[in-house]
């Protein structure tokens, strides 16, 4: 049942993926309505398969690499359909439905093993830590498409050359405000998530924090990003192209850092 | 009533096959207008019409009961009411019949036959003339349907064609840049720098699309203030415009200066007063009175009078391709209207009715009538004429209403109806 629904999700995304292209190129508003309750049956396949593995491990989606790609993909969605609802960028589908399905792809490759979770104390940190954290990443995820968009629209106004995009995106301030609010919004639940992770690792009996190359490291140069992004912009007046930049760099580090995870 | 051969016709003349000094004379204004289609609707040989007058184009659409008697009609109509000889204006007049007088329409509400492809005005036009119609009971079923159809069939191509949003003149095209920078450009200021005609023009056009903050600033400080004051904004001493430069988020430039007057360090010193909120220069001045490099600068967008232009003529073909699609939408809905206007006939359908139930009578009469060999002939011609008078009676207020029926707005939905259930259409 959790594998039907899992797949039925996968391909519901796919071919929202398609529709929001098909939107772009050809601007069908039929095709972008089509694609977006297409996406609102992938999640809610997706909520199936997350509810029924949940009342089988006893535990919520984010133990395992195949758990938190899961979490996260949803999540994505989630917040997609958040910012859609109070934007209205229906061109925003085009960049980040593609990429939540890349990611749930990549999970269906992933171990399906459930692992196991410690009652107590220990639980509740570590069930803290990773829940903020990927609502973190799901924000952020938002904050790299706006910011994939960000640099295709300046780049057109820039050099003049105003092709078709430059008429179905949204403006530069939209774009960047975007970038700005939901960066606002998940660099505090990155960080919440962040120290989470270290009373976690308290109750473990590890150091509160550890210098582990790979593990650690890649989570404190991504965290310094978005710090950089976000009081950059409070401080200095750090938005436009920087912005976009920063934010595409930063989820680049956070995909890096799944990688690393994993390996 | 409707005639059994609802024709639709079209006659007129537009700024492609009439020129203006013709069309002035054939122009029909308001008062003209409902005057005219009072006397139009009391000629027995029109069931229907509906003017439409611009300083564009001059057409009359009509449903008449004859097409070819019809558009000489309307041709006649046209001389004679404003005293001109028809045969100097022959050359000039189109005319459409049906399917091709649907298409004309809704090109026309669509804008794809108007001087500068894709403009809003002539929809509001469209609609003006349809309901002066309608309020002078000119209009019945057919144009009524015809123009609601073609009021959707514009909305379409507007929403789903680029037909219109991109800008065809120099001020739309930078308004719609600033758009794009700003988005609501409600809280954004303006600054000019020079006082030109174009700059002005350029100006207001930004204020009606909710600039609220001007700066002008001039070397002659006299019509720095006038021209603040006709725009409601405030006047800068020239000297001051430079230290004042990161109040603007938008700048216009359009002053006689021989040289740059704006820098590259003094925009970038304006950009970091001003925390690198975007600035859009917009330079109308020949010689310009921008640097160039200034566009080098992030945050900075600097267009000058020929980005605008060729920003434009790019505005211009891409209208052109967005027609093509256009026209793809409306083929497909002067289709829709064609299987409409098809259904309105309700006499083809009231006999395809009688005949399906004649058929089935004369098979079931005969089914039975084998089985009852011992009657004789003219037993067998009263059972005929008993089965044939049932259906009669059975068909006869089904008949009388769809005839009544057909008349109202929601006739083609009966006749439709009728089909399916008699199966008409396998």
């Amino acid at each position: 049942m959790d594998k039907i629904s899992f797949n039925l999700s996968l391909l519901s995304y796919l071919m929202a993926s398609l529709g929001y292209f098909v939107y772009l190129a050809y601007r069908k508003p039929l095709v972008a309505t089509l694609a977006g309750w297409t996406v609102a049956f992938g999640l809610l396949c997706q909520t199936v398969t997350i509810g029924i593995r949940s009342s089988q491990t006893g535990h919520g989606p984010y133990t395992t690499s195949f758990e938190v790609a899961l979490f996260l993909a949803w999540l994505m969605v989630v917040v997609y359909f958040l910012t859609e609802w109070k934007y209205k960028i229906k061109d925003l589908g085009a960049f980040v439905i593609p990429l939540v399905f890349v990611v749930l792809l990549f999970s269906a490759f992933l171990s399906k093993e459930s692992a196991l979770v410690p009652e107590s104390e220990v639980r509740f940190w570590l069930t803290m830590h990773r829940t903020l954290s990927i609502m973190g990443y799901a924000a952020f995820s938002i904050a790299f498409a706006a910011g994939i968009m960000y640099l295709i629209q300046e780049h057109q106004v820039k050099t003049k050359k105003l092709g078709m995009m430059y008429f179905r995106m949204p403006s530069l301030e939209v774009l960047d405000d975007l970038n700005f609010k939901v960066i606002t919004i998940g660099f505090p639940l990155f960080t919440l998530g962040f120290m989470t992770g270290s009373i976690w690792n308290t109750q473990m009996n590890l150091p509160f924090f550890s210098w582990d190359l790979t593990r650690t490291l890649p989570l404190v140069i991504t965290w310094l990003i978005y710090c950089l992004v976000f009081f950059g912009r409070m401080t200095v007046g750090m938005r436009g192209k920087k912005a976009a930049q920063g934010a595409i760099l930063g989820f680049i580090t956070v995909i890096g850092t799944y990688f690393l995870h994993i390996l | 009533m409707i005639s059994t051969e609802p024709n639709l016709v079209l006659v007129g003349v537009n700024h492609k096959t009439t020129p203006v000094e013709i069309r002035e004379k054939l122009a029909f204004n308001q008062v003209k207008l409902e005057a005219s289609l009072e006397q139009l609707v009391r000629c027995p040989e029109i069931a229907e019409n509906i003017i439409l007058s611009t300083c564009n184009r001059v057409e009359i659409y009509a449903r008449v009961n004859n097409a070819d008697q019809g558009i000489q009609l309307l041709k006649d109509f046209i001389c004679d009411y404003h005293g001109i000889l028809r045969g100097s204006l022959d050359e000039y007049f189109y005319s459409y019949t049906d399917n091709q007088a649907v298409e004309h329409l809704f090109r026309v509400s669509a804008s794809l036959d108007s001087m500068i492809l894709g403009e809003a005005q002539i929809l509001g036009q469209v609609k003006d003339a349809y309901s002066t119609a309608r309020a002078l009971s000119s209009t019945g079923l057919v144009l009524n349907q015809l123009f609601e159809k073609a009021f959707n069939v514009a909305k379409k191509v507007r929403e789903e064609t680029g037909i219109s949003e991109r800008g065809v003149s120099i001020s739309s095209a930078a308004v719609e840049l600033a758009k794009k920078i700003f988005e609501d450009l409600e809280n954004h200021s303006v600054m000019l720098v020079g006082t030109g005609e174009m700059a002005e023009l350029a100006a207001k056009h930004l204020i009606t699309y909710g600039v609220k903050t001007v700066y002008v600033a001039s070397r002659t400080y006299e019509r720095a203030i006038s021209l603040a004051q006709t725009l409601n904004g405030c006047a800068l001493d020239f000297e001051a415009f430079k230290e004042e430069l990161y109040r603007a988020d938008i700048v216009i430039t359009s002053t006689a200066a021989p040289n740059f007057i704006i820098h590259k360090d003094m925009v970038e010193q304006a950009i970091h007063k001003r925390k690198n909120k975007p600035i859009f220069l917009i330079d109308i001045a020949v010689p310009r009175d921008i640097a160039p490099e200034v566009n080098d600068l992030e945050n900075v967008y600097l267009y000058d009078i020929d980005d605008l232009q060729n920003v434009v003529n790019a505005n211009m073909e891409e209208r052109q391709k967005e027609a093509e699609n256009a026209m793809e939408i409306i083929q497909e809905e002067v289709t829709k209207f064609n299987n409409w206007f098809s259904t309105l006939d309700a006499i083809p359908t009231i006999i395809e009715m009688r005949n399906r139930a004649e058929e089935m009578r004369i098979t079931e009469v005969e089914k039975t009538l084998k089985t009852l060999t011992h009657l004789s002939d003219s037993d067998q011609r009263a059972i005929h004429q008993l089965t044939q008078s049932l259906v009669n009676k059975i068909l006869h207020k089904p008949t009388i209403n769809l005839k009544k029926k057909t008349q109202s707005l929601d006739g083609h939905v009966y006749l439709k109806a009728i089909r399916h259930l008699f199966h008409l259409d396998d």
